[in-house]
């Protein structure tokens, strides 16, 4: 059986994949990849089933070498790609023989590149996933230069595609999609127009736990604590500071400050993906 | 019961009290609703989570057609039985808070029936709350940058374990060597919701 030896690894490589169900009331999250999308394209490119799991790499820089053949392929934020030191395409199908390099560069847009592999990143699952949840400490470590990673048994269909067009990721400015609530009314009218009128921006105090944006200040309308309760990713949760977090794969199961908004699914995918410095805006969905 | 959108990826139920929340999702665990992955018991509310495409309409009404009104009485129809070194850091700025002797805590501590209402900060760590209204406490002023694996804690209504040490904020009451989370088990956790506690003086 083939593997993947990981040689570097950029600012942070994770093997994940669609992430836990069934385990939120034993609080534990559903993590996985943070940009679906991209992982399910990456999946559908090698005829992959869509749970087989991934390498999520942020900003780029991740060496892997082939320890025997592999045929892999490179989704999500577009960052140059090399096999040996040859230029190669992302949304292609690449062929690598045992012993070959790929490299990733660093993407010039977006933040989030997913390289799978087909027969999936075969690490033993946790509570029925292989996804790094880096809040709880679940799933394999953030992976490091030397890990050996098992590739699984190749799917019997084979890839039928070359080469997916996509819709180009990442931005300076991006629209994400909400409907206000659960917790609107404990904000002011005006904190409701502010978030749906001015812009925001991401941080760079952010991680696959959630966006932290920086930007007007959303004003509550009461004070008080609010008693603990559910989070879904997407979730705009508003900390004393009035600067709301924006909450991704990784998020808290549980939070204690309200949540004025919510991003719609479909948009989580652009949330994901909106790297340091990105301006945010929110538009009313439907 | 009062229903509160969260987009299209989840419902959030808010109802009167704990009761009602262990109710509610007791009830939800018996007969799950299609579309909805995840159930969240909290303090005073139930998340559904939705896997995409579904309604959250459709999940709404189902939900307020569920009765809050069943009896609780029989929660999971498990007990757990937790043994425990009553010997913590805070027992006697418990027993003062509460105007017990740290001894009457720990009788009155073992007598009660707990039962897990929710889980939630770590994986693992259920939320405990008991037949005996003396037991709510606030938290520490200022938070331990460290709780070791094992603490019994008390704050607000609630009796919490910690399943690995972190940081924390909860009351020291004791410790136990029982072992609440186990990745090797299924389920991992000991302390879901609904299932019963009590705890005993450990030899």
């Amino acid at each position: 059986m083939s593997s993947l030896e990981i040689v570097a690894t950029g600012p942070m490589t994770t093997v994940q994949d669609t992430g836990r169900f069934g385990h939120a009331a034993l609080g534990v999250g559903r993590s996985g990849a943070a940009d679906a999308r991209s992982h399910a394209l990456a999946n559908r490119v090698l005829a992959n089933p869509p749970e087989a799991a991934t390498l999520e790499v942020t900003l780029g820089g991740l060496r892997v070498r082939a320890r025997g053949p592999v045929t892999v392929t490179v989704t999500g934020a577009e960052t140059p790609v090399k096999v040996d030191g040859r230029g190669a395409a992302v949304n292609e199908v690449l062929h690598l023989p045992d012993g070959a390099e790929l490299s990733l560069g660093t993407p010039a847009r977006g933040l989030r590149t997913y390289l799978a592999v087909r027969g999936g990143i075969d690490v033993a699952p946790v509570l029925g996933s292989r996804s790094t949840d880096v809040l709880a400490g679940l799933g394999p470590d953030v992976l490091e230069p030397g890990d050996l990673l098992p590739v699984g048994p190749v799917p019997e269909d084979p890839p039928l595609l070359d080469h997916v067009p996509t819709a180009p990721i990442g931005a300076e400015e991006v629209r994400l999609r909400v409907r206000l609530g659960p917790r609107e009314d404990w904000f002011t009218e005006r904190a409701h127009r502010t978030l749906l009128d001015d812009a925001y921006e991401v941080t760079p105090r952010s991680d696959r736990v959630g966006a932290r944006l920086a930007g007007p200040v959303l004003e509550r309308s009461h004070e008080g604590e609010l008693p603990s309760e559910g989070m879904v990713p997407g979730a705009l949760q508003v900390p004393p500071d009035g600067e709301p977090v924006l909450f991704l794969a990784d998020h808290p199961v549980t939070g204690g400050y309200p949540v004025i908004a919510v991003v719609c699914s479909a948009d989580l995918p652009i949330a994901a993906q909106a790297r340091p410095g990105t301006r945010v805006r929110f538009v009313p969905w439907r | 019961m009062r229903v509160l959108n969260c987009a299209d990826t989840g419902v959030l139920v808010e109802v009167a009290d704990l009761a009602q929340v262990i109710a509610l999702g007791t009830a939800l665990e018996a007969s799950p609703l299609p579309g909805v992955t995840d159930v969240v018991p909290a303090a005073r509310t139930v998340l559904l989570r939705l896997s995409p495409g579904t309604d959250p309409g459709r999940v709404a009404a189902a939900v307020t057609e569920i009765p809050l009104a069943v009896d609780i009485g029989q929660g999971t129809g498990e007990t757990v039985t937790i043994p425990v070194h009553y010997d913590g850091e805070d027992l006697a700025d418990i027993a003062e808070l509460i105007g017990l002797s740290p001894r009457e805590v720990v009788r009155a501590h073992t007598a009660a029936t707990w039962t897990v209402a929710f889980c939630g900060f770590a994986p693992g760590f259920g939320y405990m709350v008991g037949d005996d209204p003396r037991f709510r406490v606030p938290r520490r002023g200022e938070a331990r940058t460290r709780v070791p694996k094992g603490s019994v804690a008390l704050a607000g209504e609630f009796t919490g374990l910690y399943p690995r040490s972190s940081p924390g904020g909860w009351q020291l009451l004791g410790r136990t060597d029982a072992v609440t989370w186990d990745l090797e088990r299924d389920p991992p956790g000991l302390l879901r919701p609904g299932v019963r506690v009590r705890f005993e003086e450990a030899a």
